[in-house]
């Protein structure tokens, strides 16, 4: 069967734009990402696009134009974005479509993300005990996985140095100067063992992608990024997952273990074809966590790799080469895109200072967040 | 009027054991007990004793909902653990009795009721669950 393929790219800044609303950052996105592909919005023929507090993607259609395309909202928390990428290739596979657009953008307020205890099945009083954090989750469970796989403390501030590092390097980054590692692990913790530097903060940005079927793109004569992978699953039994007033004693895989084995198998890859990796990094303990879920190496062994840069940029396998969430921030909607969208740019050689060298041609993206949900793509030149 | 529970149903009525949740069908024990009664779900008394399989010490004042202390001056950082309960189910749970900095994955602990603010009236206090080291570990 033939690929879908990402003919055009776009992004708005990640961090914070005054004066400047969510939906419109979403529209800077779609017109980069379609001057990008050489195409106007008229040829656009289908989109898939959300956002979780920016209002709905179908109302952009009055600022790009009103073709009567079909335009359908996407609302699935952090796999947002991940999820309207996911239908756009269903839509081109499915032979229905020819060429269409994935988007995702958001602006948060700062600080942490407040939670209604009652939108999760939850009683009030797991709020008014104060449970209802989801920094409390992050530090529960990377304490645990730190524990249980002799991982030190050091390898959580590695994270983030190499996060910011990237970070200065990248246009679209949010925090663009470096941090050493001992600021990072002397900064105020805030729900051990992860302090300050550790966490990603909400922020703002948007990103688009424009997707066409093989012959398509063919046709377009851009370089050409095939999609060979786009999978989104769900939790299995005995994960551990955010605001859980209790988990069970037996524990289980999780939903990045499910999507990365589904991704693989799409792709007919595993793990050693990969040459650039994007992996959700909420906090810094994620990173670690998800280099072993998606298969890139065993529990236990990340401390080595942080040490020996293994994941830099100029390491054998370069994970969240533009600084990732902990550099760019984490606008829902558009975090998910934007992992593909560094991926996007790196495999046409593009990145400038942060660019992989080597030539990689294949290129991994993972996303999770609430409540349990994991979306995976693989890129190929 | 005493201390009261933050809620109905989250305690045993005398205050020994945390209420927990058993769906009938599966056997599946979880906590708390849903607000929403359901015939496939009866409400079961968890044990008192357990082990610390992971924790986090919230070092911040939280915002709205938390209901307790929250002056920067006066907030005193807070254990959350998840505490296995044999054969049952892990329950996240405050703990209570050992310095933030002396908590330990492993820790034997047992239940126990704190109010959520001393500082309060005592008439005025709720009590929420926490879990203790038990003496002479």
């Amino acid at each position: 069967m033939s690929d879908v393929c990402i003919v055009g790219a776009g992004i708005h800044p990640f961090g914070r734009t005054e004066g400047r609303d969510g939906m419109d950052q979403g529209i800077f996105a779609v017109k980069q990402a379609l001057a990008d592909s050489g195409i106007e919005w008229k040829d656009v023929q289908f989109a898939f696009g959300g956002s979780a507090a920016s209002g709905n993607a179908d109302n952009m259609v009055s600022q790009l134009g009103l073709t009567g395309i079909q335009f359908i909202n996407v609302s699935n928390g952090c796999a947002t974005g991940g999820s309207a990428l996911n239908a756009a290739v269903s839509a081109i596979k499915s032979g229905e479509y020819e060429m269409g657009m994935a988007v995702g953008f958001d602006k948060h307020p700062r600080g942490a993300f407040n939670a209604d205890p009652s939108s999760y099945g939850l009683p009030n009083w797991y709020g008014e005990a104060g449970y209802m954090l989801t920094v409390q989750f992050f530090g529960a469970k990377i304490m645990r996985y730190l524990h249980e796989h002799d991982i030190s403390r050091e390898t959580l501030g590695r994270v983030a140095e190499k996060a910011f590092r990237n970070g200065v390097k990248t246009d679209h980054a949010w925090r663009r100067s470096e941090v050493d590692l001992e600021t990072i692990m002397n900064a105020p913790m805030i729900c051990d063992p992860l302090t300050k530097y550790m966490f990603c903060s909400p922020a703002e940005g948007a990103v688009a992608l424009i997707l066409a079927s093989e012959r398509k793109a063919k046709e377009l004569g851009v370089p050409i990024i095939r999609l060979k992978s786009s999978v989104m699953r769900t939790r299995p039994p005995g994960s551990f997952e955010v605001f859980a007033a209790s988990i069970d004693n037996e524990r289980g895989g999780t939903a990045t273990e499910i999507a990365s084995k589904a991704a693989f198998e799409q792709a007919g890859m595993g793990p050693d074809d990969i040459d650039i990796a994007q992996l959700q990094d909420t906090e810094s303990g994620a990173e670690i966590m998800h280099m072993a879920e998606n298969g890139f190496c065993k529990p236990g062994d990340q401390e080595q790799w942080l040490l020996e840069g293994w994941s830099e940029i100029n390491g054998k396998l370069p994970i969240n080469t533009d600084g990732g969430c902990l550099a760019c921030g984490e606008p829902i909607g558009a975090s998910g895109l934007r992992q593909v969208y560094e991926n996007v740019v790196q495999l046409r050689g593009t990145a400038g200072a942060r660019q992989v060298p080597g030539d990689p041609r294949t290129a991994y993206t993972q996303v999770y967040g609430a409540p349990g949900v994991s979306a995976v793509t693989i890129l190929q030149r | 009027m005493s201390a009261q529970p933050i809620a109905d149903n989250l305690f045993t009525e005398d205050m020994s054991a945390l209420v927990g949740a058993r769906n009938r069908e599966t056997g599946h024990i979880f906590f708390p007990l849903p607000l929403t009664p359901d015939d496939n779900i009866e409400p079961i008394r968890l044990a008192s004793r357990g082990t610390v399989w992971t924790y986090t010490i919230q070092r911040f004042p939280p915002k709205a909902p938390y209901a307790g202390p929250t002056d920067p001056e006066k907030f005193k950082p807070y254990a959350v653990a998840y505490v296995s309960l044999p054969g049952q189910t892990m329950v996240e749970s405050r703990l209570t009795g050992v310095d933030v900095d002396n908590v330990k994955i492993g820790m034997e602990v047992e239940l126990t009721a704190i109010p959520l603010d001393p500082d309060a009236p005592a008439d005025e206090q709720k009590l929420i669950h926490a879990f203790k080291p038990v003496q002479g570990e």
